[in-house]
């Protein structure tokens, strides 16, 4: 009896501990709070990016590796910003689950550099790295004058139009002649959108994809947008948010967009079959558009100038401050964001660079796209860079308040009344900044 | 099992067994005492996994939650947190979108599960009958429910795209006007209840039929003599013998109708998604909180919504019970 008793004793001891160590197991994690690290001589250096960045896609991390064989990269993809970045919050917050370079884009640099400054590290006064174009490092610069990234690519904005429907509603289809008909404003965009209505009779094609679109084209033309310098909010106030909110809902109500969400599936088919003539596009979409239109489309896009310069995206790349390899994953970001690799991206895939020099790289200035009709597209956008206001104030919900603008655009779109659609957005932003 | 029936046995027997009267006195009461604590601790013991595990995944997220609930705080500066008692709850309770939420899970949850169970229904019944490759049916009718609701929602949005989808291309081959699944509410809410009707129908179909299994034939000869027809015999035999069963898939879509959160966002794509829809046409509860949380980055808002989640459904069941005992007290 005795023995039994106290092998069953044993077992209910086991089970106990089994019980704690299940418990305890949650709460212990590995060393390094990034995944990067020293292992058996070769430093691990771990990358979190999101959508196109072309860091990976064009080779380039293959291209480090080889010329430093000790060094192994792993990067990680997230396919939507939006999603990469509440993850990356989280991760912030809870401090585990980092890579040792984050990227950040433009719409979230104001947050990151007013709340987590203290978890990147410092790229003031690294040697190399004062060729980016003068505002792009200012956005990632807090006020007490800590770096913390790396420029990789901006935004400026073209158009990008289908020849051969122009050539349908009988508009000129040479790409200056184009940009000419809506030169410096874009009340003149809206009004040949109106032309294109009347004299298209080849089916149901919308002259643009999305409201939002156009309106982000605009908004972003200004030095502020949503907030002002000292960090209020001004949406409801700035004219600019008025004149393009008022521009788009024109658009929107007279018929003149296809009603389609970008970058969500919807917008792809639309690619695809040719729903609209033509779309805003900063030069990071040109590679979306020739991949979903696709080659039965080829030749057939163009890209034109824009009314205005703007800026619409962009990111930088930045390196957790508690990272094993905090030095190595810094030596990686400049030289990814080095003038020759930008260029390199922009030659793949069309990203424009944010280094001055690498725009004034020749490959870079004389680029033309092959899909496009063989159009300039490094003179254009080099040129649009140049219409980019130099001060850019960002805020720290922008990327949040851009959605919500998006969505109240949309509604209009569905044919709400624009003033009250204008009402329930404001409403969603008081709530989301609140 | 077998452990339990010994030592319910040795319980029984008195301390100090027969055979060792020459033992020394210490000796016999540490063992007693031993004893003792294996009969009564060993049980707890046994079942200390699962509470210590619910304790740290379920009990303490609950409270923790509640904690939230009471401040302002953000994702991104979660150690800022600023105690507003319950501001949360009071501005939750005079938000129009709060209740736009509420309403569109009661009516998305009314439109999935009552075709739901009523498809599930039928489906058993023909089940049921003798026929060829009835394996085959049968497993074939659980396929949806083993799909993942990100591919089935993925598919289904595509199959109700406005310009391109199959749904709008039939119309128009007949005649009818393409509609816009996504942009208006109730189109939209249909589409939503179609994905989760055709992921849980041939799961309580299954359950329905392992329950009508089990109804005796001779119930069914009985009906027959009597010249009850096929109908009726359903009506009357299987709907009454499978009644608790029906309760029970009855349950489970009530919890899952208010919980539904992955169809609805990927119905709506991205960041449209989140907000079910452009003018909340179609954002359930599950879906504000997420809104709440992931994009406003609110996490005290968020976590009063779940809350609120929470306590609706404990007065669900509360109303239930209730409403359980005055009827058995009439009748």
């Amino acid at each position: 009896m005795g023995s039994l008793g106290s092998s069953r004793t044993r077992a209910v001891a086991v089970a106990a501990v089994g019980a704690l160590t299940l418990v305890v197991g949650c709460s212990g994690g590995d060393d390094s709070v990034t995944g990067g690290g020293k292992k058996d001589g070769k430093t691990v250096i771990t990358m979190g990016l999101y959508g196109v960045m072309g860091i990976k896609e064009t080779g380039l991390l293959e291209k480090y590796e080889k010329e430093n064989p000790d060094v192994d990269i792993k990067a990680e993809i997230a396919g939507d910003e939006q999603t990469y970045y509440t993850a990356l919050q989280t991760r912030l917050a809870a401090g585990n689950g980092l890579k040792d370079i984050q990227g950040i884009e433009i719409g979230r640099a104001k947050e990151i550099t007013e709340t987590q400054a203290d978890k990147f590290a410092d790229f003031a006064g690294m040697a190399g790295t004062d060729h980016f174009l003068p505002w792009k490092e200012s956005q990632i610069t807090t006020e007490d004058g800590k770096v913390l990234g790396l420029g990789t690519d901006i935004g400026p904005m073209a158009v990008c139009y289908r020849k051969d429907y122009f050539e349908q509603a009988g508009l000129p289809t040479d790409r200056e002649e184009v940009g000419k008909l809506w030169e410096g404003d874009w009340k003149k965009y809206v009004e040949v959108g109106r032309t294109f209505k009347k004299g298209f009779k080849g089916g149901k094609v919308a002259f643009t994809d999305s409201a939002s679109g156009l309106f982000n084209a605009m908004v972003y033309g200004y030095p502020e947008q949503y907030y002002d310098e000292k960090g209020g909010l001004i949406y409801d106030k700035n004219p600019a948010v008025k004149e393009a909110w008022g521009l788009a809902s024109d658009a929107a109500e007279e018929g003149l967009t296809a009603k389609l969400r970008q970058f969500q599936p919807g917008w792809d088919p639309g690619l695809a079959n040719s729903t609209f003539a033509t779309a805003v596009c900063p030069a990071w979409m040109l590679s979306h558009i020739s991949e979903k239109a696709g080659g039965a489309n080829k030749g057939k896009w163009d890209v034109a100038r824009a009314p205005k310069g703007a800026n619409w995206g962009g990111s930088f790349l930045g390196v957790i401050e508690k990272s094993p390899v905090k030095e190595e994953a810094k030596k990686l970001v400049a030289w990814l964001t080095a003038p020759e690799q930008q260029a390199h991206i922009f030659k793949e895939i069309g990203n424009i660079p944010s280094s001055e020099k690498a725009l004034e790289n020749p490959d870079v200035k004389n680029a033309t796209s092959e899909y496009f009709d063989n159009a300039p597209i490094g003179q254009i956008f080099g040129a649009a860079a140049q219409e980019i206001p130099d001060k850019q104030v960002l805020g720290r919900k922008d990327g949040t308040i851009k959605d919500t603008f998006s969505q109240g655009l949309a509604l209009v779109e569905q044919g709400t009344p624009r003033d009250e659609a204008w009402k329930t957005t404001a409403e969603r932003i008081e709530k989301a900044v609140g | 099992m077998a452990t339990s029936t010994t030592k319910a046995l040795t319980g029984e027997e008195p301390p100090g067994p027969p055979g060792t009267p020459g033992g020394g006195k210490t000796a016999s009461r540490r063992s007693a005492l031993l004893h003792r604590l294996d009969v009564k601790g060993a049980p707890f013991a046994f079942v200390a996994p699962f509470f210590i595990v619910f304790a740290a995944f379920s009990f303490y997220p609950l409270v923790y939650t509640s904690w939230i609930s009471l401040h302002d705080v953000e994702l991104a500066t979660l150690d800022v947190m600023e105690w507003v008692a319950f501001d949360n709850y009071v501005e939750l309770w005079g938000d129009s979108q709060f209740w736009n939420a509420l309403q569109n899970t009661v009516t998305i949850g009314v439109l999935s599960t009552v075709p739901q169970l009523l498809m599930a229904l039928g489906l058993a019944h023909l089940l049921n009958y003798r026929m060829r490759a009835s394996l085959f049916f049968r497993v074939a009718s659980l396929v949806p429910y083993a799909t993942s609701v990100a591919a089935a929602a993925l598919v289904f949005t595509m199959i109700f795209e406005r310009d391109f989808g199959m749904i709008n291309w039939a119309l128009g081959a007949v005649g009818v006007d393409p509609v816009d699944w996504e942009a208006d509410k109730w189109p939209a809410q249909v589409a939503i209840s179609t994905i989760v009707i055709w992921r849980w129908t041939g799961y309580n179909a299954l359950l329905y039929l392992a329950a009508m299994q089990a109804i005796p034939a001779d119930r069914y000869e009985a009906a027959s003599l009597d010249g009850a027809s096929r109908w009726k015999q359903f009506t009357h035999v299987t709907v009454p013998g499978i009644r608790s069963t029906i309760v029970f898939t009855i349950v489970l879509s009530t919890i899952g109708a208010t919980q539904l959160f992955g169809e609805p966002l990927i119905f709506g794509q991205g960041p449209n998604g989140v907000t079910g829809g452009a003018d909340n046409q179609y954002q359930t509860l599950g879906l504000l909180l997420y809104e709440e949380g992931w994009k406003n980055y609110q996490m005290g808002r968020s976590a009063t919504v779940a809350w609120v989640m929470f306590l609706l459904l404990v007065l669900a069941f509360a109303a239930q019970r209730l409403i359980r005992r005055l009827r058995s007290r009439t009748s």
